[in-house]
């Protein structure tokens, strides 16, 4: 249900899309092949029975089996011809090794061809370990030792079934045969100095179009949207204008002036409808610029989030309200109130469908519609948090602040990473498909690589646009960076940005309105409830402790025993005399034994363990007490 | 009685012979003895009648005569009883009622058996344990009993007639689907064989020529010839066969003359055989050598290649010096014995020649030089910059020779000294050619030495002349400059005085050494560095703290830090990831006021200059004090989530209970002790190490809604459920094939077609198969015989025979759905 698995999501759709026919003929070439092995091993059997083992000897001796017979002369002359073959033979020999070495492997029945390769084509192990869900085999090893057959049998199936899918998955990973690949610079030079025409000009005309401006100077500062195939652009000008367009093609879908201030435009789950947060409501429209909906319930809203899978549109307003939008039934789902003053910094986290806001005091806070409070509170910079992103695999957060810092946590431990100082301080962070960082200091854009890695000391691109940036945001599958500014909006080409392979059945940018329907209504089908937003998105597919370990409590009251508690330890009963009294004693103290080592073992370690955070206490102290004037000077 | 019986028997072995005297004795004794007389008389008869059969007649006569006489005495007259009942005593004239008192055993009955033969024996025997054992005849068991008994035979019975069922059930439990109706045959076409295979001759002559071909082991299925066939004709042609024996055989018995030789050869002790054989080898070999360097050159380099190889492998292995067993023992013995010393001196040169570096042909004049002034020191065998580059070996130190030739003159100079010293060395050797053993001895000795600190050498030089180190300093500038730099950015020890004024509320500007001193003190390297590593506090920050004076500065500070990090950037950074696995708690001044990496932008942002130009020292000491005020708060507030979750005490106390109570009065403290219940502390919060991070620790209830909270049957641990449930199912996540096959359905049945239930074949086929593996797998006749078609294959067949008997009693079901 969440999307942990999106990467598989891609792989398993071009499969079932696009070659799935051929992979359906190899395996069943390979069931054949099967089944030709056992009609081998039948063939090769009927002439034993029907001649009797006694028979089968006079019977295997075939004509040529009787050398020995010969006269010696013959073999003499045989001789003479042997130097001259001498050659013939040797070649022949190793030919003959090789039939010999793949005779029983290779070919097993009498019809067809023989396949040089025998049995399916192996997988390379790091592709496999992409696909792999949780640990497999150490917890699984771990059960099998103890518990009934049926469960031991159960597991086994289960591990195995996982294997399958994992090495499925893996086999069909080649079919996403579109690669990234980076902007390189010749010796001596930067990536960052190349020049955006420059770049349109080097590369084909197709790409060379996706750099472009628009010189939209009249209604201020642009805020935009990309939809997730990212097919179709949405803009809203600061002063009222809000258009939308397919922007492969240019092709203007509409444009209206709404005359009201404008603080951020969304698109909703398609390109059929986008949310337009206004000067004071929050208003609908669908792609011809027809208003559907103002929803007064949500009020002086600043940035807003759409959630694809569970249909939510969340929204942050001006009185610090978080509020959630179901948009397929039109009903709000949570209003949550934060109490931290206005909030105009907002990220999702698209791998748990946690919210993200920043806050002027340097927190960032955490948010499901779940829960009243915040999830998790971070405190990230000493001055306000500017903006947040995180990337697609909910792994890493940026933020930017006012303190001019950049910093990367870790999100799944919470963590810092990394911290940048960019002496101009950063704003509209957007992170890309491929992990590329784009921020934006006043009127140049900057694009980082790699920033969670090897710290970064220069960007990778850069690109100084018109007025100050406003929003910008990485399109889904493309190579473009899409910047809203002061005078419009302009178009970046960032090489390496965008996911190469789509997936054909998630979120395809070519396609037609039909199919287009046909997603519209299996997304709804497998829309996920707002109640499954979690930090843990794995979370559904786990047990609920807390109550089983009550019902456990209460089975055990009922039973007055431990049913899961460790048994005792019997010693098992072996022939031979070695289960003399003696002996059973001697192997039950043995394990006594160990346990108890066990036992020690720990205590001692944690005993360690306090000893030496004592000591350390105290000599932090002793430090602190020694510690004169003149100390300073020491180092 | 049985004393008498003794007697008896005595008196029986003894009255024969003296008859007459006991007819004196009784007669003389007759009054006195006369119960004797009677006991006599009752053996006498009772003899008699033992011994009627075999009995003599002359006894008989005898005793009538001896009774005759004791009539004739007449005084005791014997009155006889009236012979009314059995009696022991059986007289001719009366019975007597004497022995009516005893019992008669069995055995005197059979005493007259014991003459019998065999056949009453047997009888004998039983009788006599029917004797001895003296229980009485059990009662016959209850009704209830009986029927328990019968019941327990019965369950045995029927239980082991069903656990034959047992391993096909279980196998179709585990089945992965089963399709009923069970055992049909695969729809599809089928390959040749299995059509070829199947084929049973029906008609008469089909069957005539069946059993034809039977005789004469031909193939049966005609076209195609049998894999042996196949395997053989693809094998050799008859000629190319015999040649090859042939051939073989030669081969072998060559290798055996050959072998028959050499273990004669080895088994000669004489030394000096070996010696003239090792000798006229060698010539042998240079011969040859010569030969073929006139004719073929090229194999002769071969050749030579051959022996640098081995002389690269002797050096190596060190086999010629004089660390062997064999060299040691020699050693001590040179002293004294000449010829040990030869043998040594031998090994030795040996060893020298093996190990001497071979001039190669000069490549560059700079190169020759050294190679010139080389002489090979004694302990040449420390494996030397080697002339072979396909010696890895000789690779690893060539790497390292060059740099320590790069030294600069230090070196060279050295390495005179070295040569010097030998020159010097080989004088005397010259001189005292006398005490030969002393030199020898002498040059192990130097030997063992010099290779100590060779050794030594391979390690960081740390015996090296400081001008020398100098000179590698310069070899490395990259890395301890950079190291410096990198101490001169993070040594400051700011981190402990924000610590300080966090704790205490009051500022200090103490501030404990600058970057530069740091630089300077080259002693306390590593210790810096670690420090450096855990105060990752940058110089702006503190100029932050110190305030608007000192804000002039920072911009200074920024661009000096701007200049230092390209360089150290990686390095710290990769040190600082360390330090992050080792630390665990982290700091949450570390979190916030890390250094950061400063970025260099190529183009200049134009509009934040007017944003800044109103009031960047404004915005700056804002910055500085608002991180603070943050920071507190931040503090503050995590403390309070702190002290919410924790759990309260729970008093209950009642004041007044048992006590006096009243204002001011408080209940004793052993009231207060035990009404106060304690709750048990809360599991550690998952923020505990994160001092940035309030994890809000309430439950969600929302998803637990939708979770597994009990596990389904067969599980036993969550981990095992979570485990079973890890591969997602559906399409999203999965290739096609794979769903198909995890949500296949258990039981798979046909429209319209009749389940027959598990008949008892199906069990004994199963078995027959698991039995014999070796058994064929395909019996043409019998396959026919069967009528069922080709089977699939062993594994299959098993399988659905398994099916089969998934559920026996059921009858069968006509799907008409």
């Amino acid at each position: 249900m969440t999307r942990e698995g999106k990467y598989v999501k891609y792989v398993s759709r071009m499969m079932t899309s696009a070659v799935g026919v051929v992979f359906v003929g190899r395996e069943e070439k390979k069931k054949k092949k099967t089944t030709s092995k056992m009609a081998d091993a039948m063939g090769s059997k009927p002439a034993e029975t029907h001649v009797g083992k006694e028979k089968r000897k006079s019977a295997t001796k075939r004509y040529w089996q009787n050398t020995e017979l010969n006269d010696p002369v013959k073999t003499e002359d045989r001789n003479h011809e042997k130097d001259s073959e001498n050659h013939e033979t040797s070649e022949n020999k190793t030919e003959r090794k090789k039939k010999r070495k793949h005779g029983p492997q290779g070919k097993k029945f009498i019809s067809g061809k023989k396949d040089p390769f025998p049995g399916p084509a192996p997988v390379p192990e790091e592709k496999i370990r992409k696909f792999q869900r949780g640990q497999t085999s150490i917890v699984a090893n771990d059960m099998f030792s103890d518990g009934s057959e049926i469960l031991k049998s159960t597991l086994k199936d289960a591990e195995e079934t996982s294997k399958l899918a994992t090495e499925k998955a893996a086999r069909f990973d080649l079919l996403l045969s579109e690669d990234a690949g980076f902007l390189e610079a010749d010796e001596g030079e930067e990536t960052c100095t190349i020049a955006q025409d420059d770049i349109a000009d080097a590369v084909d005309i197709t790409s060379g179009t996706k750099y472009f401006n628009l010189s939209l100077t009249q209604f201020g500062p642009y805020r935009l949207d990309y939809t997730r195939n990212g097919r179709h652009l949405l803009l809203g000008g600061r002063r009222g204008h809000v258009s939308c367009f397919d922007w492969h093609s240019k092709q203007l879908m509409c444009e209206i002036n709404v005359m009201e201030t404008v603080n951020d435009v969304k698109w909703l789950h398609s390109e059929a409808m986008f949310a337009v947060a206004q000067k004071k409501w929050l208003y609908i429209y669908d792609n011809t610029g027809i208003e559907l909906h103002c929803i007064r319930r949500f009020n002086d809203v600043l940035r807003m989030q759409f959630l694809p899978y569970h249909f939510l549109l969340a929204t942050a307003s001006a009185t610090g309200f978080l509020q959630y939008l179901d948009v397929s039934v039109g009903k709000q789902v949570a209003a949550t109130c934060t109490k931290a003053g206005r909030l105009d910094v907002m990220a999702q986290n698209p791998y748990n469908a946690i919210i993200h806001l920043g806050h002027p005091t340097g927190v960032v806070t955490l948010w499901s519609p779940n829960q009243r409070e915040p999830l998790v509170k971070m405190l990230c910079h000493r001055g306000g948090v500017r903006s947040i992103a995180v990337d697609k695999t909910g792994t890493y957060m940026v933020t930017s602040g006012l303190d001019r810092k950049l910093k990367v946590f870790d999100i799944r431990a919470f963590r810092p990473l990394q911290s940048y100082f960019l002496p101009a301080g950063a704003s509209c962070l957007s992170l890309s498909q491929r992990g590329l960082l784009s921020a934006c200091t006043g009127d140049i854009v900057q694009v980082y690589k790699d920033v969670w890695g090897t710290p970064v000391k220069k960007p990778y691109m850069a690109h100084r646009v018109r007025g100050a940036v406003w929003g910008a945001q990485f399109c889904p599958f493309e190579d473009v960076l899409g910047i809203g500014h002061g005078e419009g909006f302009t178009s970046m080409i960032v090489p390496g940005a965008g996911e190469p392979n789509f997936d054909g059945l998630d979120s395809n940018p070519y396609r037609s309105v039909k199919q287009r329907q046909e997603w519209e209504v299996k997304a709804l089908l497998e829309k996920i409830q707002p109640e499954l937003i979690s930090l843990d998105p794995d979370q559904l597919c786990k047990v609920d402790r807390a109550t089983w370990e009550q019902r456990h409590q209460e089975r055990v009251k009922q039973l007055g025993y431990d049913p899961l508690a460790k048994e005792k330890f019997t010693p098992r009963h072996k022939g031979k005399g070695r289960s003399s009294s003696g002996n059973i004693e001697k192997r039950k103290r043995q394990v006594a034994h160990e346990d108890q080592r066990e036992l020690i073992r720990q205590t001692v370690e944690e005993k360690l363990a306090k000893e030496k955070e004592i000591k350390e206490k105290e000599k932090k102290k002793a430090q602190q007490g020694q510690r004169s004037a003149l100390d300073r000077f020491k180092k | 009685m049985a004393k008498r019986k003794a007697k008896a028997s005595r008196v029986r072995s003894e009255s024969s012979s003296k008859a007459a005297k006991n007819s004196t004795q009784v007669m003389t004794y007759d009054d006195g003895e006369d119960e004797l007389l009677e006991g006599d008389d009752d053996d006498a008869v009772i003899s008699a009648s033992e011994e009627d059969e075999g009995g003599s007649d002359d006894e008989r006569k005898h005793r009538k005569l001896l009774e005759a006489i004791s009539a004739l005495g007449g005084k005791k007259r014997r009155k006889l009883a009236e012979r009314s009942e059995a009696s022991v005593q059986v007289s001719e004239f009366a019975v007597s009622a004497e022995g009516a008192g005893e019992k008669i055993s069995l055995s005197d009955l059979l005493g007259a058996m014991d003459q019998t033969p065999s056949a009453v024996k047997s009888t004998k025997k039983q009788l006599q344990n029917l004797e001895s054992c003296k229980d009485t005849l059990e009662l016959p068991l209850s009704r209830q009993e009986t029927e328990k008994i019968q019941r327990k035979v019965a369950f045995e019975k029927t239980s082991k007639d069903v656990s034959q069922w047992e391993s096909i059930v279980k196998q179709n439990q585990r089945a992965e689907q089963l399709v009923f109706p069970l055992n049909q045959e695969p729809s599809g076409p089928k390959p040749v064989e299995h059509v070829v295979v199947g084929w049973k001759p029906r008609t008469p002559l089909e069957m005539e020529v069946f059993s034809l071909l039977h005789k004469n082991m031909q193939p049966i299925n005609d076209p195609l010839l049998t894999p042996m066939e196949e395997a053989s004709l693809k094998a050799m042609s008859l000629e190319e066969a015999k040649i090859r024996r042939a051939e073989l055989q030669k081969i072998r018995a060559l290798q055996s003359y050959y072998e028959a030789k050499a273990k004669r050869e080895r088994k000669i002790k004489s030394k000096k055989y070996h010696k003239v054989l090792k000798k006229g080898k060698r010539k042998e070999l240079l011969k040859e050598f010569e030969e073929m360097r006139n004719k073929d050159p090229a194999a002769a380099l071969e050749e030579l290649k051959k022996m640098e190889l081995a002389r690269m492998e002797e050096r190596m292995s060190l086999k010629h010096q004089n660390s062997g067993k064999w060299a040691k023992s020699k050693a001590i013995m040179a002293k004294y014995d000449d010829e040990a010393r030869k043998a040594m001196q031998q090994q030795l040169e040996m060893n020298k020649e093996l190990t001497q570096k071979l001039a190669l042909p000069p490549e560059s004049e700079e190169e020759q030089e050294p190679e010139e002034t080389e002489v090979v020191p004694d302990f040449a065998n420390d494996a030397q910059a080697a002339a072979d580059p396909a010696n890895p070996w000789m690779m690893g130190k060539l790497s390292a020779e060059p740099a320590e030739k790069d030294c600069g003159g230090d070196d060279k100079e050295s390495a005179v000294e070295n040569t010097q010293n030998e020159e010097e060395r080989e004088p005397e050797g010259d001189e005292e050619e006398e005490n030969e053993e002393d030199v020898l001895l002498r040059e192990f000795d130097e030997k063992r030495k010099s290779r100590r600190p060779d050794d030594d050498a391979l390690a960081p030089p740390f015996q090296v002349d400081k001008e020398e180190t100098e000179g590698e300093k310069k070899e490395e500038p990259v890395c301890v400059s950079s190291e410096d730099e990198h101490e001169g950015e993070v040594v400051s020890e700011f981190k402990s005085l924000f610590q300080k004024l966090l704790a205490n509320g009051h500022e200090s500007t103490v501030n404990k050494g600058t970057g530069q001193d740091a630089k300077e003190s080259d002693a306390e390297e590593p210790a810096l560095l670690d420090e450096g590593l855990s105060r990752v506090r940058s110089l702006e920050d503190v100029d932050e703290l110190l305030g608007q004076g000192l804000v002039r500065e920072h911009a200074e500070d920024v661009a000096e830090v701007k200049e230092k990090i390209p360089t150290t950037a990686e390095e710290t950074k990769n040190e600082r990831t360390d330090k992050r696995k080792k630390k665990k708690i982290l700091d949450l001044n570390d979190v916030l006021t890390r250094d950061a990496k400063v970025i260099s932008v190529p183009l200049a942002p134009t509009a934040i200059g007017e944003e800044e130009g109103e009031g960047d020292q404004r915005m700056l000491v804002q910055e500085a004090f608002a991180g603070d005020d943050v920071v507190a708060d931040f503090l503050k507030d995590k403390k309070k989530r702190v002290e919410a979750g924790k759990p309260k005490v729970v008093d209950l106390t009642l004041p007044g209970w048992g006590e006096w109570g009243g204002v001011g009065l408080k209940p004793s403290r052993y009231k207060r002790r035990r009404f106060r219940i304690k709750v048990a502390p809360p599991p550690p919060r998952k923020d505990r190490n994160l001092p940035n991070v309030i994890i809000s620790d309430a439950r969600e209830s929302s998803v637990a809604m939708h979770q597994v909270s009990q596990l389904p049957f067969s599980f036993e641990k969550p981990e095992q459920f979570e485990c079973s449930i890890r591969t997602p199912t559906g399409h999203t996540w999965n290739t096609q094939r794979t769903v198909q096959k995890l949500t296949a359905p258990k039981v798979v049945t046909q429209l319209g077609s009749i389940i027959e239930p598990i008949t008892r074949d199906s069990l004994d086929k199963s078995k027959a198969q698991t039995r014999g593996k070796k058994a064929p797998d395909i019996v043409l006749a019998s396959a026919g015989a069967e009528g069922q078609g080709p089977r699939k294959g062993r594994r299959k067949a098993g399988e659905n025979n398994a099916r089969n008997l998934r559920n026996p009693r059921r009858r069968a079901i006509k799907r008409t759905k």
